[in-house]
This record gives C-alpha cells, structure tokens and sequence, in this order.
C-alpha cells in the first residue's frame, strides 16, 4: 500500500514536471525540467525492481540528454518568442 | 489530395502492420510460458549467471546486442560525418566559457571515481544490475565532466577509433568462436564457473567488456565532435 501511494506521488510528480517543460517559456528551465523527469523515472524503475533500466536511465535520460539540451540551447537561442507561437498556428 | 494519399498509404500499412502481428498471439498467457521458465531456469542451472536480465541480453539474445550496438555505431558515424568539417577550425571555444577553480578542482577529484563506477559497472554486468550500455554511457559521461570543466582537455580521436574497432572486431571474433565445437554464432566456449564468481558465465563478461569500451569511445567522441563545433 505504502508503495502504491509512492508511486502515485511520483507519478503525479512526472506528470507535473512535464506539464512545466512544456509551458515553460525559458527553454533552459524546460530542460533541467525534463531532466526531473528522468530522476524521478529512475526512482520509480528502481521500486519497480528494474535496476537495469534504472541506471541506464539515470546515465542517459539525466546526463547525457541533459547536457546535449544545454549545449543546443547555448548554440540556439533561450526564450521562446511569442511570435513563433502565433506563426505555428497560422500554419495549422 | 496529398492528405489523402498519405491516409490511405497509412491505412493500407496498418491493415498489414495488424495482419503479421495478430497471429503472434501477444498477451495471451501460453505466448510466454514457456520461454520465460527456459530463460530462468538455464541461466543459473547451465550459465551459473546471477544477473538473468544479463544473461538473455548478452547469452540468449546476444545477435541482437550486437544489432544494438551496430545501430549506436551508425548513428554517431553519420553524426559525425555531419559534424566532421566544422571541427577543424576550433580557436576558441564558441559555446563554452572558462569554468571556476573550484569546479576544475571538484572535476579533477570526481572523474576517476566516475571512471572507476562505470568500469565496475560493466566488469560486473553479469553479477550485479547493469552492464556494457551503462557502464559505457557513466564512462562518457565522466569524460563529458573534464570537457565542460577544462577548456583544453583533449581526447585523441585516433585512441577512440582504434580502441572501438577493436572492440567491435573482438565482439564478432568471438561471437564466430561458437562455431570451434559446432556450435552457432556467439555460443559459449570457455568454461562456466561456479554462480556469483567474477569469472562465470563463459564469454558473458569478455562480450560486456567489449560492449562497454565500444560505447564508452562512441560516446565520448559525439559529445568531443558536438562541443568542438564551430559555426
């Protein structure tokens, strides 16, 4: 039961980081958000019994993926601009 | 019109994609039965392999380890085919500042253990949880730490290719030493050893070796060939 009510919390902790990287206008901050994402994931393979899958996860969703986020974001720009917003809709 | 086509294309490769795989049965309890027992059941009675999820990657399923690992190798081959002719000219740094003391102090200090925990992942694949991927990608990722730490930190790419082909040739060399006692590809050879000793499960640890410095390299040269690019 304990477990149950950890995974849900953890769950809903994924769910809500994602809902963040998605409306977060600063691209730096939806990055380090996806990245929670991948901790909390780790943390949720490992009460899963899947330690395999957590550490590959821990190594590459957090890390690596991370880190190549930055280094796109460091190359590009880091604000999204509410023009490209109104462009994307006039396209659809 | 377009949409059209392309719904209709869609529906024509769904209609097959459904065809092929309805008659496989997935889901229905009898589908797995009787492959999950044999994987349990051999990997400690026949392999002496304490890490079953090992044992099936590396063992039962090792053709397609080896497909994995040709997929990350064709990958980071055609990134870097991308990438190759910006690198040449890198003065100075385009995306990178010069970092503190005390993060060049603390990396110095972190990447050896770094090195030394993705080393012993691997090594130990085949007794505790992980294995080559992992062990590989925690290895890449100390190297990462010392690029973004020490403005000129240098990796040779010649090491890198070198010790990767050599890793993927071994890979293949053994795997067609299952053949010596008419066997099949990647059979095991060498002898298997009691259960939870470093040196069981025949050719499960030399394959996870190999697979760990192979990912270890590619890795580490994506992340060389995307920090040295220069616009």
């Amino acid at each position: 039961m304990i477990y149950l009510i950890l995974i849900l919390f953890l769950l809903v902790l994924i769910i809500g980081s994602a809902i963040y990287a998605v409306v977060q206008r600063d691209l730096l901050y939806a990055v380090i958000a996806t990245g929670v994402i991948s901790l909390v994931l780790t943390a949720v393979f490992y009460i899963l019994q899947a330690p395999d899958v957590a550490l590959t996860e821990a190594a590459i969703g957090v890390a690596l993926t991370t880190i190549i986020f930055i280094i796109t974001i460091r190359n590009t720009v880091r604000y999204e601009s509410d023009n490209d917003k109104k462009n994307k809709i006039k396209k659809l | 019109m377009k949409k059209f086509l392309v719904l209709l294309i869609l529906a024509v490769l769904g209609y097959y994609m459904y065809d092929a795989l309805y008659g496989i049965g997935i889901g229905i309890p009898r589908f797995t039965d009787g492959v999950k027992d044999f994987y349990l059941d051999k990997t400690v009675s026949q392999l002496h392999v304490a890490n079953t999820v090992t044992s099936i990657v590396v063992n039962f399923r090792g053709f397609d380890t080896l497909g994995e690992v040709t997929v990350l190798f064709l990958a980071v081959t055609a990134l870097g085919s991308i990438l190759y002719k910006k690198r040449h000219d890198v003065g100075t740094r385009s995306i990178l500042f010069s970092s503190s003391s005390i993060v060049r102090s603390g990396s110095k200090l972190l990447f050896p253990a770094i090195v030394l925990l993705g080393a012993y992942v691997f090594i130990h694949g085949h007794l505790t949880p992980g294995g080559g991927f992992q062990g590989g990608t925690i290895i890449a990722t100390g190297f990462l730490l010392m690029l973004l730490a020490y403005e000129n930190f240098k990796v040779s790419h010649t090491v890198l290719s070198f010790v990767e082909s050599f890793a993927g040739i071994l890979f293949v060399v053994i795997g067609l030493f299952g053949f010596m006692n008419g066997g099949t590809f990647l059979q095991n050879f060498l002898p298997e050893g009691a259960l939870n000793n470093l040196f069981s499960g025949g050719v499960i640890g030399i394959i996870y070796v190999m697979v760990g410095f192979k990912v270890a390299t590619e890795l580490t040269g994506l992340i060389y060939t995307i920090l040295h690019e220069k616009d």
